[in-house]
């Protein structure tokens, strides 16, 4: 089979220097666009407070210290919260335009009002239609690569863990448990990842008596069925 | 005479009263003289005549219409009822036979003297016939007071003649020759008064018949005395039933007889459809059928039980042949094979022949055959073996073109059950190719066309392109040698080359060994063969298969010199030792180039098999790289020429077969399932999986959780989508 000849856009493009209204986030209004030099600026020294001088954007090490800034774990899901409300486009940086779209959406300008912002975050991003975003979100970040399609399975392990573990405890557990056992996978892709969240809202667990072999769940969600029934039998 | 009174109506009357009871007296007395005395009937014709041609108020036509009304009434109520009444039995209908003839003739001959009314009066005032008067006073004066009784004593007669009796079958017709008339001209009465009654009491009978003789006969007994019973009834109907009777008494015989007892019936233990089939009962296998055409849907469970049959006596040989090879004896596929070909053959006949033909036993003998077909034998698929049966068979020379034809459609036959086509494509190509390259002298190549085009018949081109292609490369490969032969003026390295170039495309890959140091004779042929083939063709490059190749070679022994036939890797090896007597292990494979597992079989077919060519040290059993090889001066046999064979490398031919195939039919998948999203669009997943599978029958039977992950992996391509809305539905991404 030929690959495909017109390379298709990549799905994470986005616009860092347009503010655009984004349909995951509160439309930035009209008397928004005009900020005051005052909140940029407070924003701005944020900024520069974590990135990395040289750089000019805040690397890894800067969100490490953002983290213990903001009082939470390295790897809280709260962080990667804050990456999708900025469509950070590379993991582990933020540059000043995406940190500019998060702190300008959350309205805050100090490290203090972040953290107080964290919450209502999260709160946001659970909502469902929001989540499903998110969720894709989170596997797309992870991507490094140029025309990398797939995670390994531990980096999966992870993700789900941090993710899906306060909503899906059971299914998360069970499902890593899976992923950890079996051989025929080696990787994940988002059709799979975007199963795994479908499975989750729809199919009672751990009964799973409304799962339907015969339907287009991906086929590593009907590995995994098969394997939890020979389970519980 | 000549008459110039009027006919008074009361005097008419009586005279019309003496000529009656002049009738009434002759037919009682039942002598042959039925005939009335002339001068009387001419009297009472004349007499009705004038009464009817008198003028007003003298003209008595409706008043005679009366008459005869009343006479015929009283005729049947005074006289016939009373006489049929008395009787019982047999009896009773012989009185209501003869006073039913008796009442036809009293009828005919009124119908005589009233002719004037019947010709000119009737019809004016578009009245009831005389004759239909008369039947209807019969009717109703007479037949419905009797019928009921007659009725019952009619189906006794029936019923006894059905155990053997003989019965008065004139009787019988007569009477119900009343009951069809008393219909008025329509079959009313004789089918509500008798019929129904009649099949009602068959239905009991033959039910009670069914029930015992099912317990008492065999299945050829019991089809036999259903025969029979069958026969008779029709021959009833012959006799003195209705015509109109005979479809539903026979439909009836055949539900109780056949229909509901068939499933206990076909599958009586020793004497059922099986047992039939197995005992070769050709006659009672064509009673069956007989017997069960008829019957809509009767044919049904016969077919079934054939196609049971059938199936259990094909898995008995897999199993057989599975059990034997569990034991650890090598599969015989020609044995298999053969033995699946004769109870093909076998069981056509039984098709053709008891069952007419039929498409039911074409279908269940197909059926049957598809179950047991597809099971793997030791391993091997049933694709496998018969690919090895056509290698077989195309390998024995002396068949005649009409016994391998004959074989071959069998095969072709088979092929039909076998649902992985294109596993057996893959092993016919590989057999094929070995045949045409190591075989060539066993090779008839009219035998090899005949099997092809008999299976691209049935396959389509494309199916047997590849194997056509082989075939004509060996012809042209010919032709073209003759060509490069032409062209030399002297022999290349002074060796006789022969050089056949295949087309890649057709023939099965294959791994050689390209850097191959050969001698320098070899590389002188290699590059003559090379430019010439260079000239003759357009920017082509060649590959060499030296892991294909023979070589003959002159063995320079001190005895005698004997001509070796070898492969190219052999003669290789053995003309390193044209320039040194002894060599190591590491120095023949450095200076060769060849592959550890390649020089190990070789040096293995040199020096420690039948033929001692080289001489090893140590002379153990196996090759080590610390051997060391020298050339055995002292090796001699009694023949001029030695073929000094080489086992073939050990890959596992099956495996690779089956890699290649499922690497094929993956990309069939991925084909078909882009073709079918391209037309559609929009599809369901489980409508997407089945026409998959329906596009795909031809060639293999695809396995599903192959496609759901092509088709997970088209997604992961952008080739399909989930819906938004319905991740079950997939949309085709232009």
């Amino acid at each position: 089979m030929p690959p495909r000849s017109a390379p298709k856009p990549s799905k994470k493009r986005s616009n860092p220097d347009s503010v655009t209204s984004s349909a995951t986030g509160p439309v930035p209004s009209a008397s928004n666009k005009k900020k005051s030099s005052k909140e940029v600026d407070g924003t701005d020294k944020l900024f520069d407070k974590y990135a990395n001088a040289s750089s000019g954007v805040i690397d890894p090490e800067g969100i490490e210290k953002l983290c213990s800034s903001l009082e939470v774990p390295h790897t809280d899901i709260r962080i990667l919260m804050l990456a999708w409300r900025m469509k950070a486009e590379r993991q582990g940086y933020f540059t000043k335009a995406e940190w500019r779209i998060a702190l300008e959406a959350l309205k805050v300008d100090t490290i203090g009002k972040l953290k107080k912002a964290l919450p209502e975050l999260e709160k946001e991003v659970r909502e469902p239609l929001k989540f499903a975003d998110f969720y894709a979100y989170a596997f797309q970040y992870c991507l490094t690569e140029e025309k990398q399609k797939f995670l390994d399975i531990k980096t999966i392990c992870q993700l789900l863990d941090m993710v899906l573990g306060s909503t899906f405890r059971a299914q998360v557990d069970y499902f890593i448990d899976y992923l950890k056992i079996q051989k025929d996978y080696k990787v994940i892709n988002m059709d799979q990842w975007r199963g795994f969240y479908r499975f989750c809202n729809e199919i009672s667990f751990p009964d799973m008596t409304n799962y339907n072999l015969e339907l287009a769940w991906p086929s590593i969600l009907d590995d995994f069925f098969e394997w939890l029934r020979e389970k519980q039998a | 005479m000549y008459r110039e009174t009027i006919i008074d109506f009361e005097q008419g009357c009586k005279c019309l009263e003496a000529g009656v009871s002049e009738l009434k007296r002759i037919l009682e007395e039942e002598t042959s003289e039925t005939r009335i005395d002339p001068k009387q009937y001419l009297e009472l014709y004349t007499t009705i005549y004038n009464m009817c041609i008198q003028k007003h108020p003298h003209d008595h036509s409706q008043r005679l219409y009366n008459k005869y009304h009343d006479i015929v009434e009283h005729y049947a109520k005074k006289t016939v009822l009373p006489c049929v009444q008395q009787k019982h039995d047999e009896y009773l209908l012989r009185e209501l036979s003869r006073r039913w003839d008796h009442y036809k003739v009293f009828v005919n001959w009124l119908s005589h003297f009233f002719n004037y009314l019947e010709r000119f009066f009737i019809p004016q005032r578009n009245y009831p016939s005389l004759l239909e008067v008369a039947m209807k006073s019969f009717r109703d004066r007479v037949y419905l007071e009797v019928q009921v009784n007659a009725k019952d004593v009619v189906i006794a007669l029936i019923d006894k003649e059905r155990e053997g009796a003989q019965i008065d079958r004139e009787l019988v017709k007569n009477v119900l020759n009343v009951f069809v008339q008393s219909g008025m001209g329509t079959i009313e009465k004789y089918k509500e008064d008798f019929e129904m009654f009649l099949l009602e009491d068959t239905e009991s009978y033959y039910a009670r018949k069914a029930s015992r003789w099912i317990q008492e006969c065999s299945c050829p007994e019991y089809m036999i005395k259903s025969e029979e019973s069958l026969r008779k009834e029709k021959e009833r109907v012959i006799h003195y039933l209705h015509s109109s009777t005979e479809c539903k008494l026979v439909e009836i015989v055949e539900k109780e007889l056949l229909v509901s007892v068939a499933k206990h019936l076909l599958e009586k233990e020793h004497s059922g459809c099986s047992a039939l089939l197995r005992d070769d009962k050709v006659d009672d296998l064509s009673r069956m059928y007989r017997l069960y055409h008829p019957i809509p849907k009767g044919l049904e469970p016969v077919a079934d039980a054939f196609r049971i049959h059938v199936a259990r006596e094909g898995n008995a040989l897999i199993k057989q042949a599975q059990d034997a090879a569990a034991n650890g004896s090598l599969v015989e596929a020609q044995v298999l094979v053969g033995k699946i070909i004769d109870l093909h053959e076998k069981y056509m006949v039984y098709v053709l022949d008891c069952f007419k033909n039929h498409t039911f036993f074409h279908k269940a003998l197909k059926e049957a055959f598809k179950v047991f077909c597809n099971k793997k034998v030791g391993g091997s698929s049933s694709a496998e073996l018969l690919a090895n049966f056509c290698d077989s068979l195309l390998k024995k020379s002396g068949k005649s073109d009409e016994a391998i034809e004959a074989t071959v459609d069998n095969v072709v036959k088979l092929l039909d059950y076998i649902s992985d086509n294109d596993l057996f494509a893959e092993f016919y190509r590989k057999k094929l190719a070995r045949r045409l390259l190591f075989d060539h002298h066993k090779v008839n190549k009219e035998h090899e066309t005949i099997m092809i085009t008999k299976i691209k018949r049935q396959q389509g081109g494309q199916y047997t392109s590849k194997m056509e292609g082989m075939v004509t490369d060996m012809q042209l490969a010919k032709e073209f040698q003759k060509g490069f032969k032409g062209s030399l003026t002297a022999k290349p390295g002074g060796i006789d080359l022969a050089v056949t170039v295949l087309n890649t495309g057709f023939w099965p890959s294959y791994k050689t060994s390209t850097d191959l140091n050969l001698p320098r004779e070899m590389v002188e042929c290699v590059e003559a063969f090379k430019s010439y083939y260079g000239t003759k063709t357009n920017q082509r490059k060649l590959r060499w298969l030296y892991s294909h190749g023979t070589c003959h070679v002159i063995g320079s022994f001190d005895p005698k010199p004997i001509e070796l036939v070898l492969s190219t890797y052999q003669a290789v090896v053995l003309c390193l030792f044209n320039n040194t007597e002894r060599l190591t292990y590491q120095e023949i494979i450095e200076q060769l180039n060849l592959s550890h597992e390649d020089l190990v079989r070789v040096l293995l077919s040199l020096s420690c098999a039948k033929y001692r060519i080289l001489n090893k040290e140590p002379a153990s059993k196996s090759i080590s790289t610390t051997d060391v090889f020298e050339f055995n001066s002292k090796f001699t046999s009694t023949m001029r020429r030695i073929k000094v064979s080489i086992p073939p490398p050990p890959i596992d031919e099956r495996k690779k077969v089956v890699e290649d195939v499922d690497q094929d039919r993956r990309y069939a998948i991925d084909a078909c399932i882009v073709r079918i999203m391209k037309s559609r669009k929009v599809l369901p997943h489980q409508q997407l999986v089945s026409q998959c599978v329906e596009q795909l029958s031809r060639m293999f039977k695809p396995d599903i959780k192959m496609i759901k992950k092509r088709i997970e992996d088209l997604i992961t391509r952008d080739y399909l989508e989930r819906d938004a809305k319905n991740h079950h539905i997939f949309n085709y991404v232009a």
